[in-house]
Order: structure tokens, then sequence, then C-alpha cells
């Protein structure tokens, strides 16, 4: 048989694996069906393969998910766009799957060819594909049919359009939920794709029957739709159709259709414009951000300045400052922590005056959080409001946030405060650092917790970067260098790799002078842990310091812990020794 | 119209150590009513009923499912009655699967042994013809696809059948590797180094081909665990129950209630917690949860002090506050000893349309209407004959038996499962003074006593059918019985039909009327 040849020998085992009892093996072939089509030939995978493909749909959903990916980029191998649609029947099938996820892959890869198909192709093939989908026996091909429309249906005749239309409207009433919930999520896709004249007569008679279904978990996919459609609507017709329906969701008995709305109302502002945003939305906002259900609290003010940057700073001041303040005292802890983490934005939108005299007092309360996760998003967010009112406002309350931070007793606490001193450092400036901060810094070399000395030594790094080498040489290298002599080897390595961090930063010379001696002092450790790490640090030293440095000082080094009794030291000084090697041969 | 049930099927499983579950999905239609049993003695036994099939499980973590086998075109049925051959209106089931839901398992954070037992099951939606159905234990819930295959074979291969044979072992582990294939790890490498060396002819390799696949006739029907919904409970999980929205449900356990996705197994949100700050405090638990029929924001749940709680999803994201209580005021003077222990609701039951809610305490069954808190619609004793022996009860456990309720398809009747392997169907329109009381036996010349043509007797102002054998020495002349080691915990009713499945020891029957 010629198959066994030996260059076809890989590719008729990787063919045969198709159907292999592995599930491994059958995902690894399918991942590679563009390489069996190229052997195959497109004629061959357009009348062989694609039809095997087809009939054996009943594997495993992660070979089919894979299935669906693959045959999306297939069109180049069954003969470019002309035979796009041999590919149609397989992803058919796998659009009626059970499994969600191989569902939305396949109607995507479906998307992707349809959207480069001939238009004729699209109206023969593609739109009768929909149609059998969307009528389909099971709900599964329904809930797929609908991410199809929007595809089939702009170069789809009028006759063709209209039922269509129809179609959808049928789907947005289907008896099952999922097909309901499928239709209102892809509404606004489709509803892009449909003339002006028809989008005000059967897309807002879908939207409205959607709006009013009994089941909330339509009705709240319903107002993604609101925003998508309102988008699409001219300003008038929006302020007619859109903006009743948003208010009234505004206020739905359901806190889940709330919540929905809270995060998409300020997408609605341009839609509407602002005449009705000021009349209508701004109310309801407001409402929102007063919701007695804490989720909806929390969505409303996550947006707040989303929503005031499409305001007047007269508007935002005057309704939805004082929400704000109310927000920051809010009983939910989860409520205030949404809410400082955005708050800082507002300080821009506000300018200089309102910032201070309104806002100043609502971040220092925040910074006084009894809930670390609050002050820590004011801190995150620092640089939004130094640029408005400088930081020297703030960091009188700031100080001792930030030492209560960094002695938080939960160590994630304490982790999330290290990864913004960098930030706190290039805002608050070298003084002030110098005073305040630079303690912390250390102390936290000799946290309990490894994490915790880990962050801390990359924090160190990250600080000689924003103030520079000479810098880091008065106010880092010193206390660093002092700490080397802890009792306890576990502090001593945390020092090591400070230094291993430090290094490149710092250059060639300071390495050469302060760090190295250090290091090689290490090299005489009674704990081997250490003295292999040294090995490592050597060996990241290499590259840095100079060729002369490394025959000099590191090398004799290495050679000495490479005799070293305990196996793994010996083992990590030869690996550091290859690597001197190959820098003198590459040099 | 009084209905005479009579017995059509019964299943016997011999298993000295577990038993087994069934239940009913019809394809057709999805109407969802489930049928719950559990069959104490050497196991438990579930039962859930959507029409064509039944599931039941057991307590050796094995779930069971049948199949109904007869043909149900209303027509023919129909052209059979007119002929009078009442014999052939029996539903038949068949066995149709089985497979093991749950694995005793060991948490070794809490030192604690899970058992395998099957707690619920739950009919979910059917898709692609093939059955999804819940399990629950007492702490992880497992979603389960059951579908069956078409048995298909591969007959030609690219490389010699018989060669792969040969190096069978070898094919697959040294020679194909060197090829770097099976993994795919090197094969990139190889890939373009024959694309380049021996680029692809525009007609492809004509000696390469794919595998045959012949389809056999045969099936074989496959349970797949597509979910393990897991570490959400810290008690036991003494209810499940999806919503009619289709994607999500509920788990119950002592203390809390927690709303899961079906898709998505690694999160689910509390939505109601009744665990004090102290548990010093606690006095009250919740024994069952359900899902509105229609309505999917809500969702009833029963207390062991015998009040029901409706709560409203809509409401707020944390569920405590109820929006409705129903609760009978005890009257005065007959508190006793045990009046909280009997209180406990062991069961509640939405009616198919919404407005009903069912409940089982140690007692009574008890109907009530959601726009009525303050009392049931109507309250049936199951066995009164009982309430002298409390004492007796209580000192053997029995007292906390817990048994379930159903009621029909069409809402007009109600059953649940006594002692001496009794269960008691009711009928609950208004005025409707129906009773009967069957007893769920393996011995086939009971049949003789029920059939159809012997309709169910009315007695003096209660109504009610004995069914009884000289061989059940529990059972007293009144028909009542006093074994307490044969009690009928678990029973279900037909979503369309009247036709009860109930478990009896090791043994799961099937009446209709």
């Amino acid at each position: 048989m010629a198959a066994t040849d030996e260059p076809l020998y890989p590719i008729a085992v990787l063919i045969d694996e198709l159907k292999n009892e592995d599930i491994q093996l059958r995902l690894n072939s399918i991942r590679k069906l563009s390489t069996i089509a190229r052997a195959l030939g497109e004629e061959r995978t357009r009348k062989e393969l694609i039809p095997f493909l087809n009939e054996n749909n009943d594997d495993d959903d992660e070979v089919l998910l894979a299935m669906a990916e693959e045959l999306g980029v297939f069109m180049p191998y069954v003969g470019g766009v002309g035979y796009a649609h041999v590919l149609l029947p397989p992803l058919e099938t796998l659009c009626t799957v059970e499994e969600t996820c191989v569902r939305d892959k396949a109607v995507e890869s479906l998307c992707r060819i349809g959207a480069q198909m001939k238009e004729s192709d699209l109206v023969g093939w593609f739109a009768p594909l929909v149609k059998r989908l969307a009528t389909g026996e099971w709900f599964t091909s329904r809930v797929s049919s609908c991410g199809l429309f929007h595809i089939a249906y702009p170069s789809a005749p009028d006759q063709l359009k209209a039922e269509l239309r129809s179609i959808y409207g049928q789907l947005c009433q289907d008896d099952m939920p999922m097909v309901r919930r499928a239709a209102a999520s892809n509404l606004g896709k489709f509803a892009a794709t449909v003339e002006p004249s028809h989008l005000k007569t059967d897309i807002m008679s879908m939207f409205e029957d959607l709006t009013q279904d009994d089941q909330d978990s339509v009705r709240l996919l319903a107002v993604e739709g609101c925003a998508a459609l309102g988008k699409l609507l001219e300003s008038q017709d929006c302020i007619a159709h859109i903006l009743p329906v948003i208010v009234n969701f505004s206020q739905d008995k359901s806190w889940r259709v709330r919540y929905m709305v809270a995060n998409q109302l300020y997408e609605l502002c341009e839609a509407v414009g602002s005449e009705a945003t000021r009349i209508d939305l701004v109310p309801a906002y407001v409402r929102l951000l007063r919701d007695n259900e804490a989720e909806v609290r929390i969505a409303a003010a996550g947006k707040v300045t989303k929503f005031c940057q499409i305001l007047s700073p007269e508007l935002a001041i005057q309704h939805i400052l004082p929400c704000v303040k109310e927000l920051s005292s809010d009983s939910s802890q989860h409520v205030r922590s949404a809410l400082a983490s955005v708050i800082m934005g507002m300080a821009p939108i506000l300018g200089k005056d309102a910032t201070i005299e309104q806002l100043l007092p609502i971040f220092l309360s925040l910074l006084k959080d009894e809930f670390p996760d609050v002050r820590l998003n004011i801190i995150s967010k620092l640089d939004q409001v130094n640029q408005v009112i400088g930081i020297d406002l703030l960091s009188q309350s700031l100080l001792p946030a930030i030492v209560e931070l960094a002695e938080d007793r939960h160590w994630r606490v304490r982790l999330a405060i290290i990864e913004y001193i960098p930030l706190l450092a290039s805002q608050l400036g070298v003084g002030f650092f110098d005073d305040k901060l630079g303690s912390l810094c250390m102390q936290w070399l000799e946290d309990k917790v490894f994490s915790i000395r880990e962050a801390a030594a990359n924090n160190l790094k990250r600080l000689a970067e924003e103030f520079g080498p000479d810098w880091a040489m008065q106010h880092i290298i010193p206390q660093v260098l002092e700490k080397i002599n802890n009792p306890h080897y576990l502090y001593r390595m945390t020092i090591l790799q400070a230094i291993s961090l430090l290094a490149p930063v710092l250059g060639a010379d300071i390495t050469c002078q302060k760090l190295l001696p250090v290091v090689i002092s290490l090299s005489k450790d009674r704990v081997p842990n250490i003295k292999f790490n040294v090995a490592k640090v050597l060996q990241s030293l290499v590259p840095i310091v100079g060729q002369s440095v490394v025959e000099a000082t590191i090398r004799p080094c290495l050679i000495e812990l490479s005799e070293d009794p305990d196996v793994d030291v010996r083992y990590f000084a030869g690996q550091a020794l290859q690597a001197c090697d190959q820098v003198m041969v590459s040099g | 119209m009084f209905l005479c049930f009579i017995p059509c099927i019964c299943f016997f499983f011999f298993t000295p150590s577990s038993g087994f579950v069934e239940s009913y999905a019809r394809l057709a239609d999805f109407i969802n009513v489930y049928f719950y049993m559990q069959l104490i003695l050497s196991q438990l036994l579930n039962l859930i009923n959507s029409g064509d099939h039944l599931a039941t499980g057991d307590r050796g973590g094995r779930v069971v499912l049948f199949e109904r086998i007869d043909v149900r075109s209303h027509g023919s049925r129909k052209d059979l009655e007119k002929q009078d051959y009442p014999t052939i209106r029996h539903p038949e089931f068949r066995y149709k699967t089985e497979f093991q839901s749950h694995e005793p398992e060991f948490d070794y954070l809490k030192s604690l042994e899970i058992e395998e037992k099957i707690n619920k099951i739950k009919w979910c939606q059917t898709a692609n013809g093939a059955l999804f159905l819940l399990s629950t234990n007492d702490k992880t819930i497992k979603y389960w696809k059951v579908q069956e295959k078409k048995v298909k074979k591969i007959s030609e291969m690219n490389v010699d059948a018989s060669k792969a044979v040969q190096n069978g072992s070898i094919a697959s582990s040294s020679v194909t590797p060197r090829r770097c294939l099976p993994n795919g790890g090197c094969y990139e490498g190889h890939d373009s180094h024959s694309s380049n060396d021996l680029s692809f002819p525009p007609g492809g390799f004509p000696s390469l081909h794919l595998p045959v696949v012949v389809t056999c006739q045969e099936t074989s029907l496959t349970a797949r665990c597509r979910k393990i919904y897991a570490h959400a409970h810290d008690y036991h999980i003494n209810s499940i129950s999806n919503n009619s929205d289709g994607e999500t449900f509920i788990s119950a356990d002592d203390l809390r209630i927690n709303l899961w996705n079906l898709e998505i197994s690694n999160q689910s949100f509390n939505i109601v917690d009744v665990k004090p700050a102290n548990m010093e405090d606690l006095t009250e638990v919740i024994t069952s949860a359900e899902f509105h029929p229609s309505h999917c924001n809500m969702l009833a749940y029963s207390s062991s002090k015998g009040s029901i709680r409706l709560i409203d999803l809509r409401q707020s994201a944390l569920c405590d506050k109820h929006s409705k209580m129903f609760e009978e005021r005890e009257a005065p003077g007959s508190r006793s000893f045990f009046t909280e222990i009997i209180a406990s609701i062991s069961d509640i039951r939405f009616a198919k349309d919404g407005r009903h809610i069912l409940s089982r305490d140690y007692m009574t069954l008890k109907l009530w209407d959601i726009n009525m808190e303050s009392a049931p619609v109507a309250t049936f004793q199951i066995h009164e004959y009982l309430r002298p022996k409390l004492c007796d009860l209580y000192e053997n456990d029995s007292i906390f038996d817990k048994f379930d309720c159903c009621l029909s398809g069409d809402g007009l009747r109600v059953a649940t499962g006594s002692y001496g392997n009794l269960f008691r169907v009711f009928g609950c329109i208004p005025g409707s003074n129906e009773a009967a009381t069957l007893e769920a036996s393996k011995n086939p010349t009971r049949r003789q006593v029920q059939t159809p043509s012997r309709p169910a007797r009315s007695l003096s102002s209660f109504a009610r059918v004995v069914r009884r054998g000289a061989e059940s020495p529990g059972v007293d002349a009144n028909g009542n019985s006093f074994d307490f080691t044969t009690k009928l915990l678990h029973l279900a009713w037909h979503p369309t039909e009247n036709s009860i499945a109930c478990a009896a020891m090791n043994s799961l029957y099937m009446y209709y009327a």
C-alpha cells in the first residue's frame, strides 16, 4: 500500500487517528485537519473529508469544539470562497449539539465563513441553513440560529428578508426561554442589519415583546438590546420607543433587571441626547444609586464616572454628587469598594474647585474605611486625582492609610499595597517617599509570608527603575546589604533575590563594587540552600558584569561551589559554570 | 368520579446492599413533574417522572432508568377501550439502563465520610433525543446525560490493520513517537519538513483515504457525567429543583439554599441562609425546597417548624426575607411533647398550575392556596390511628421518617405514603370525599382484588379502599398498619396520566387508574 511510503506514513497515521479510541489522538488529528486536507487535495477534501466529518459528529464535546474551530478557517482547503458552502453542513450539525460552548463556536465559525461568502451563495446556502436551524425540532438548533441572522439578512432579496424577519419574530416568542434569551441577546446585532423602515416596525415590536416577557432572565437580556437599538435609531425615535422602556426597567420589580439597567444606562445617554438625559435618565440613575438592593447600587456606583463624563459638570454636581456622598457611607462594603474604584476618575470631570470642596471629603472618608479593599481602590487610582488638585491635600490622610494597609494582618492586603508602592512613589515624589515609605519597603523584606518578601524584593527593583541608580545607591542598597546578616536563612535568601533583581537595573559598576562582594561572601554560608542560590544569582550576574570580573571573581567562586558536599549546590554551580563558558564562547 | 388504582407493573430488586431508581421523561412534550421514591430497608429508591421515563436512585449511588414501551396513541387507546380490553391500557415500563452516579467519598479536610446514597433526582430539559438529569447525594450534585448511540465500527485504515495489530503496542508506544505523531509535540517540525520537502500536489495523494466507518444497527446507551457541582454545601443536601427558565437550579441543605447555573459548576450563589450567628440559637432548619413550575423568580421552602415560605428572587439578591409564609396556628390546648416533631414538613410540591402547594408532615397532608397564608385549604389525615402510638414511634425513631407527597398532573388528587407499604390517595377538589388506601405489595394474587371492574367503594362518610392481605402481619382488621419497618416513603405521579409509581421494600410498583 502506497500509504505506507515513508513520507506519507505520518499523514496516514494522522488520518487513521481521526477514529482512534484515545480522545487525545482524535483531538490531535482534528487540530491537524488542515494538514490532512492538503494531503487529500481540495477536491477529495470536499467530497470525502467534509462528508466524513459530518457523519462522525457524535464525538466528545472537546473534539467537537476543536472541529467547530478548525472548520471556521477551512475555506482555503476546500477550494476557496467559491466552495465555502460545503463547510456549512458539518457546522450546521454542530449547531444542534447540547454543549453550549460547541454551539457557540460553530456559530462563530459559520459567521466567519458567511462573512466571506458570495452573495448568491449566501442566498442559496446560508439563508436556507438559518431557516432550517430556526425551525429545528430541538431548542438547541433554534438557539444557535439566533446568532446567524445578521449574516444571512443583508444580501437576501426582499421576500427572503421579510421571511427572515418573521422567523426572528417567532423566535422571540418561542416556548423555550432559552430560545427567547438567545433572540434577546442577538437582537442588537440583527437590528443593525435591518433597514430603518423595518427597524421601527418589526424590530421594535419584537423588542417590546421581549421587554414584557414574564421570565426575568429574558427581560434582563432585553435590557442589553436597549443600548444597541438606541444607537441605531434616530434621536426622536429613541426617545419615543426606547426611553420609556428603560425608565420602566429602572423600576422593574426584579433587582437583576435593574442591575442590568444600572450597567447599561450611560450608553443610552448619547443616543437620547442631552435634554432627555437630563429629564429622564438622570432621575432614573439617581434612583438606581439609591436602590434598596446592594447589588444594584454596586453596579450603579461602578458606572458613576462614566455617567458623569456624559453629563455637564453642573448636572453631575447637582444630582449625582449627593448620591455619591451617601454611597461613600453605604452599609455594604462592596458598594463602597465599587465606588472607591471609580470615584477618583470624577476629579478631572468636576474640576479643581468642586473636587476640593466636594470630592476630597469623600476621598478622605473612604481612605479611612474599615474595609481594606475600599482603601486600596482609592490608592490605586491616585494618579487621576493628582493631576487635578495635586497630592499635597491628600498626603496627610494618605500616609496613615498606607501604613495601616502595610501592616494589615491579611497578607493579601499587604501584597496589594506593595503593588501600588511604585505608583505612590512616582506620585508623591522622592522627598515624601524617603521620609515615610522607605522604612516600610525595608520592613516587608522581613515579612513572615514568602509572597510578601518576594513582592518586596520586586518592589525595590521597580523603585530603583523609577528613581534611578544613584537614588538606589543611597536609599536602598545600604539597608538591603545590612540585612544580609540576618540569622534566619530564609531572610538572607530574600536579600539574595533582591540583589539579583536590582543588579540589572543598577548596572555593572555598582554591581561589581557593592553587590558582588556580598554575594561572594554568602558562598561561604552554612546553609546549602543559600549556597546554591548564590550559584544561581552568580549565573544571572554573568551577562551584567564584564568578562574580566567573571574570570577574576565569579568563576573561582563557582569552582569552589562545584566541589561542595551538597549535591544541589554542585548541580547549580555546574549550571552557572556552563553559562560562564557560553559567554566566553560568544564573547 | 372515583379513581381505582390497580397495580400494573412491579419491578423487584434483590440487591442486598444497594437498590435503584427510576424516572420518566416524556420525549414528545416535556412536562416536568417529578416522581420520587425512597425505599427503606436495604435500599433507597428515587423516582422521577416526566412521562416516558422513570428514574430511581438508591443507597448504593446507582441510578436506574426505565422507559415506557406501550403505544400511547390516544386514538388506538380509545378503540381499545371500546372493544373492552381494559388490560391493554396498562402503562408498560421496562428497564432501560443504569449507571453509577455517586461513589463513596471521604472529605479529608473535615474528616467526614460522604455516603454515595442518592438523595434526589430531577429530570432536566431534554435535547437532541438525549435524557438529562440531576442527581445528588449529601454533598455533590451531578448533571448526567444519557444518550443512545449507534455502534460504529471502523473497517478500513490507511495503515495496514494486520501490521497495526502486529506492531500493536509498538506502533503506539515506540514507532509512532519516533515519527512524533500521537501527541503532536514534535509533529509540527515533521510536518513543515514534509511540506517543504514533499510539497502537497494540487490533487493530493490518491493513495491516502479516510477510515471507513460502518454504522451498525445495534445501539448502546451511555451515561456521561457532564458537570459536577461540589463543595457548596456544609450540611446535607435535602432537595434540588430546577427552574422553569431552563438554565438554573437550586440545591437546599439544612441551613442554606444555593442557586446554580447548569453550565457553571464552579460557582453558585447563596440565596437563603438561615444559619444563626450562634448555632445554639438554631430553632428551625430547611427541610425541602422547590421552584415554582412557571414563575422563574418564585420558590418555596419548608421548615422543621411546619411553615412554608415563599420567596421572590426579584426582591433582593439574598432572600432572607420571605414574601409569604404559610403556617397553621396550632389549636389551643393540643400541645404535647411531640407537637413540634410531627409538625416538621418532610416534603413540599407545587401543583402544576402553580397556585397550590402540597406539604407533608408526619401525620397529615396539607394543600395550601398560595393566596391564603393563614391555613391550608385542605388537610388530609394519613394515619390518625398512630396518634396514641407517638411515644413508640419516638422511641424507635420512626417519628423522624420523611415521607414524600405528590399531586396528579391535573391537580385533582394527591397521594402520600405510610407504614405497612400503604399509600393513600385523596381527591382534593372542594367537596370531594374521595380517599383510597392501597398497599404496594408484590403478591401477584393481590391484583385480583384490584381489577378495574371493581371501582373504589365508598364506605360511609370516608371512602376508603383497603388493600390488605392476610400475609401482612402489621395490618390490622381496619387496614391500619403498625409495621413500622415497611414504610412507603417515596412515590411519584405521572405528569399527565393517573398512574403512580412507588417504592416499597426493595421493589418499584406502578399503579394506574
